[in-house]
């Protein structure tokens, strides 16, 4: 699997009133990785994913996955939005067999790998559960399994994490983090905050704002056997302190 | 302990209802027995029981109702049933919503008796005007207020059917369906008591049977117990189908309570 974002653009509005949202944004992703795009709000990475997702169409520049160009929707790119994307009338394993019934796979299949990812998530006794009747963890990691059971070739999560507090969003990117050495996933990241993306991905691309561009990719290298002892130490502060330096200076409006 | 079992029974949902109702009946039954008031202008409980007792006897209770249900059945039937498409199409489709909705939102604002003199002259007094009428005072509500509940499915549902490998009927089927079905149920609910309303101005003005028929013959022949009655009768079945309504609502619904 190779996605390739090439000097892609995203004008918003038209004629007086045109914003460019995303200027000439270019990265790859191989089957594999863990890549994160890192930014403020308005820096357009959230755009970044709806265009890799075929939600929305680039103004300019193409998106291929191995080569083929996006262009729509489809279950090769599975995507977990930040909350309420659970279907609330349907109970959990429910929710994990839905994209496999679009795809209108055998039922025995259906079952077996609901029961299987409910697994992965850790999940299994809350099958038949609504969401409603689940934490926001629970329901986020409902969602992920519902998208990996739609055996997609990149996972895309769109700050994934971002509406759970501090405690349960440590312990989600814990299992993000196990969740990719185990299942070998590729996924895209999108996130503001800079530690969750040095945490889980092997290649962090800095997004800035007006517009939206990447400034800086670095690639990742970290001892990840003990997460919250990554958290502390003085290799990962020094690099986290680093980068959300240079991430302060394209802000002059909040450094000032 | 007196205190805590009267709170308690005072908490229960029902309670309070059944007070304000009887304490109505009372204070109607104590006024018509002081003879305070003529009874050409209030009449007895007593004596609306006994028209009722008279009309259930000779079936013409049982026809009358029988008669107006029906009316607003089909009426409401063909409303519910063109507004839920025309609904659906006018919140996914924009462009279904801008032809039809100025349409819509100015002929919801006629008020449907007024087209009464209008349907006695294409339709005649038969049966087809009075189901008519219902339908043109329900449909333009039923129709909007669909359309709305489909705006509002959140854009994340539908985009993660979409990023699953859905499409457009299937996702109609499996994600906007199930999304508004609650709504729908409510707006259904709400404008029957619409229809309601209407099958009985329709009756007034032009029928042979029915409960509203019944009241304006009462009015005639100066039967205020008959009205009453009459007035009664259409207060419950109404009731009985508002209740009927929210029953199937947390029957197929419950994950929306």
């Amino acid at each position: 699997m190779h996605l390739q974002v090439s000097s892609v653009c995203k004008t918003f509005g038209h004629g007086a009133k045109a914003k460019l949202v995303l200027d000439r944004v270019s990265f790859d992703l191989h089957a594999g990785e863990f890549l994160a795009l890192v930014g403020s709000s308005g820096s357009g990475k959230s755009t970044v994913m709806r265009l890799i997702a075929g939600l929305d169409r680039p103004s300019a520049g193409t998106i291929t996955i191995d080569g083929q160009p996006v262009r729509g929707p489809g279950s090769d790119r599975g995507m977990v939005f930040q909350k309420y994307s659970l279907y609330p009338w349907l109970t959990a394993a429910q929710n994990v067999a839905f994209g496999m019934e679009l795809q209108r796979r055998p039922r025995l299949e259906i079952r077996e790998r609901t029961a299987y990812f409910l697994e992965v998530v850790g999940l299994a006794d809350a099958a038949r559960k609504l969401p409603r009747e689940l934490s926001g963890g629970m329901q986020q990691r409902i969602a992920i399994a519902r998208a990996l059971a739609a055996e997609p070739r990149v996972l895309l999560l769109d700050e994934p994490f971002g509406a759970l507090d501090i405690q349960i969003r440590e312990s989600m990117q814990e299992f993000l983090h196990q969740l990719w050495r185990q299942t070998g996933l590729t996924a895209l990241l999108i996130t503001h905050d800079l530690e969750e993306a040095l945490l889980l991905a092997n290649r962090v691309h800095i997004m800035a704002p007006n517009p939206g561009r990447i400034v800086r990719s670095v690639d990742v290298d970290l001892d990840r056997s003990n997460m919250a002892h990554l958290r502390v130490s003085p290799g990962f502060l020094e690099l986290r302190e680093e980068l959300a330096q240079s991430l302060r200076g394209l802000e002059p409006a909040l450094s000032r | 302990m007196h205190t805590s079992l009267l709170q308690r029974w005072l908490r229960h949902p029902w309670t309070l209802g059944v007070i304000g109702v009887s304490t109505v009946l009372v204070l109607w039954w104590l006024i018509s027995s002081t003879g305070l008031v003529d009874k050409l202008f209030l009449p007895s409980p007593q004596a609306v029981l006994q028209a009722g007792q008279v009309q259930w006897s000779s079936g013409l209770l049982v026809k009358d109702a029988a008669a107006s249900i029906q009316r607003v059945f089909i009426g409401f039937a063909m409303s519910a049933g063109l507004a839920l498409p025309i609904g659906i199409a006018m919140g996914t489709n924009p462009v279904v919503c801008r032809l039809l909705e100025p349409l819509m939102g100015l002929i919801r604002y006629m008020p449907a008796p007024a087209f009464i003199p209008l349907l006695i002259i294409y339709f005649g007094l038969e049966e087809l005007p009075k189901v008519l009428l219902i339908f043109i005072g329900t449909f333009f509500f039923n129709t909007l207020m669909i359309m709305d509940a489909v705006k509002f499915v959140p854009h994340e549902l539908v985009e993660t059917a979409r990023t699953l490998g859905g499409r457009g009927l299937p996702i109609l089927i499996r994600v906007v369906a199930p999304f508004i079905a609650p709504q729908v149920l409510d707006t259904y609910r709400i404008n029957m008591a619409s229809a309601w309303n209407l099958v009985i101005v329709a009756e007034l003005v032009a029928a042979t049977e029915g409960l509203g028929k019944r009241i304006s013959l009462a009015q005639r022949f100066l039967r205020t117990d008959e009205i009453f009655l009459g007035l009664i009768v259409i207060g419950l079945i109404g009731l009985l189908i508002d209740l009927g309504f929210r029953f199937l609502m947390r029957r197929s619904c419950a994950w929306a309570n």
